[in-house]
């Protein structure tokens, strides 16, 4: 009976460049420097000053572009959008109105069933960021303006997402690129990465589009999830209450797990837009996109494919590695080193990612040359796989290479045959009942009496010759019990 | 183009002008500064009237996009931001409480 409703969603993502200084000024742009400590005249708004363009900025904005295959305009212009907000200290915001730096392009996303889709874009353009509103019990608004100036460039998708799965598998490649583009550093806790959605539904198989609201304040992936399919959910219930959804901005409230409707910053939303008169227009030359364009990083999806291909890695650990790009640069260091990539993918994610978080990979104790030496150690049978546990976990605490461990605990694997004969006869020796119900049948036991030599040697016995000499002195079982 | 100065003669438009500024004005001056925009206006109008088809604009003297490099790492003195502050509470900028 009732409608079968689609969902239409496009995203704003705002994304911090990694500069080392704001937009048009020379103010740094540290996270979690003092209050208004990163701030000058320019970024204060104050009158008679001029924005210079930062040029890291402009190159960012272009590797963008160019991962994303956009339309890089040569020539582009900033503008003033005018409201007022005590956080906005001249009044206007530069951005880029009507001709925007990069136009079209698009991001292809990966679904859960295993489908590729590319996401259409829009337009990026570059703007400068707000600064920050500290909303007091004591009916005072405090104004932090560090933030005030730091460049952004806002990326807009077109109306091309489905559902609130599909936006999220969107957010999250697009964090992958730019973090591997090494133009944003993604934390989302901070503010580096945010993104605004535009919602609407409309009946299957109709092609106009249905009344949207923009949700805001979504400061997780699955905070952008949940908003979404609450929106989405809104959006059904009105219309088939017989009501009609409302063009406005709302509010994701996290803890309440529901979208309310913001308080208009402005009655009217004519932001007088005019072209910045202080600033030329922004002239790109083919040269300066070209030399980006061969320093441009590997994209994530085309270093998943070639992990797959040429280490011979499986997707789920290609994906792992690549989910963070200082495990990448140390996984290749270390391959270069030894190149047994399994081995040393196996290492990694299981036992280093176990104790060490990834970010912190490259900075620990175990460097990725002596994490390839311990697989190299254990490839050339220096010691076998459960040594090489005890070896790891004193290169963890200690930063000692694999060989200093090895020579200095004597933990060398003993493959001399003459070696483990001893350790062997003895253990037969100190089991006899275990040693005759293997010889009458129990083949299990051998594991046990292997396990017993390993024990008695600590662990430092190859297995393969302990088996080999297990199963030569202790003859053949007999059959058939 | 000509109609520059008749806009400004209407007082509604300068009216939504004066709320977009945040300025609360009164109808004499709504008045005299309507008719101070459409005489600025006029002069705009007296640029239009030269033929300029056939001329390249120039949006900018010099023509050539001026960069900073990202590395000058200029900024003022701690504190010195809030001189100018009518009101300031623990280094941030005071303002009447806005949500």
């Amino acid at each position: 009976m009732s409608i079968k409703f689609e969902a239409v969603i496009g995203l704003e993502v705002h994304c911090q460049l990694a500069t080392r200084e704001k937009l048009f000024c020379g103010c740094p742009t540290d996270f979690g420097a003092p209050i208004n400590r990163n701030t000058c005249p320019i970024c204060l708004g104050m009158p008679g000053v001029l924005p210079v363009l930062n040029e890291q900025a402009v190159d960012m904005a272009i590797r963008a572009g160019l991962a994303l295959g956009c339309e890089i305009r040569e020539r582009s212009v900033f503008s003033r959008k005018h409201y007022f907000y005590p956080d906005l200290p001249k009044g206007y915001q530069i951005t880029q109105y009507e001709r925007p730096i990069l136009e079209r392009g698009g991001l292809s996303i990966e679904l859960e069933d295993g489908q590729r889709r590319v996401i259409g874009l829009t337009r990026i353009h570059m703007e400068e960021d707000a600064g920050k509103s500290i909303h007091m019990d004591t009916g005072a608004t405090l104004i932090d303006l560090n933030r005030a100036g730091h460049p952004l460039i806002e990326i807009v998708s077109e109306p091309e997402l489905r559902s609130a799965v599909e936006a999220v598998a969107y957010l999250k490649a697009l964090h992958e690129v730019v973090r591997y583009l090494g133009i944003c550093d993604g934390n989302m806790d901070e503010g580096s990465f945010r993104c605004d959605a535009n919602v609407s539904v409309r009946p299957v198989g109709r092609a106009a589009f249905g009344t949207r609201t923009e949700i805001k304040n979504m400061n997780t992936f699955r905070g952008v999830q949940r908003a979404i399919d609450h929106e989405i959910l809104r959006h059904i219930d009105v219309i088939e209450g017989g009501g009609v959804i409302v063009q406005e901005t709302r509010l994701w409230d996290e803890a309440a797990g529901r979208t309310r409707t913001m308080r208009s910053k402005e009655d009217a939303h004519d932001y007088r837009y005019f072209p910045e008169p202080d600033l030329p227009h922004l002239i790109i030359s083919t040269a300066r996109i070209e030399s980006l364009r061969a320093t441009q990083a590997e994209l994530p999806l085309a270093m998943r494919e070639r992990f797959v291909r040429d280490y011979g890695l499986s997707a789920y650990d290609a994906g792992v590695l690549t989910g963070e790009p200082s495990l990448v640069a140390y996984f290749e260091a270390a391959v270069v080193a030894h190149p047994n990539p399994k081995g040393i993918c196996n290492w990694l994610t299981s036992e280093l990612l176990g104790r060490v978080d990834a970010a912190k990979v490259p900075t620990s104790n175990v460097s990725p040359g002596a994490l390839a030496r311990l697989v190299a150690l254990i490839d050339d049978e220096t010691i076998n796989g459960k040594i090489a546990k005890t070896v790891f976990e004193k290169m963890l605490s200690t930063g000692m290479s694999p060989d200093a461990v090895v020579d200095a605990d004597g933990l060398r694997q003993v493959k001399d045959g003459g070696a483990v004969e001893l350790v062997v006869q003895q253990v037969i020796d100190a089991n006899p009942n275990q040693v005759s119900q293997y010889r009458s049948g129990k083949l299990g036991l051998k594991g046990f009496l292997v396990g017993q030599c390993m024990k008695v040697s600590g662990g430092k016995l190859n297995p393969s010759v302990v088996n080999d000499t297990l199963d030569r002195l202790l003859g053949p079982p007999a059959t058939g019990g | 183009m000509s109609s520059a100065r008749a806009l400004f003669e209407d007082k509604a438009t300068v009216r939504k002008i004066a709320i977009l500024a945040r300025l609360e004005l009164d109808d004499p001056t709504l008045e005299l500064l309507g008719r101070q925009l459409g005489d600025i206006l006029g002069y705009v109008d007296q640029l239009n009237a030269v033929d300029t088809s056939g001329v390249e604009p120039t949006v900018f003297a010099g023509e050539t996009t001026r960069f900073r490099p990202d590395d000058l790492r200029i900024r003022l003195a701690p504190g010195a931001s809030l001189d100018n502050a009518p009101d300031h509470s623990s280094g941030a900028f005071r303002v009447p409480k806005v949500i």
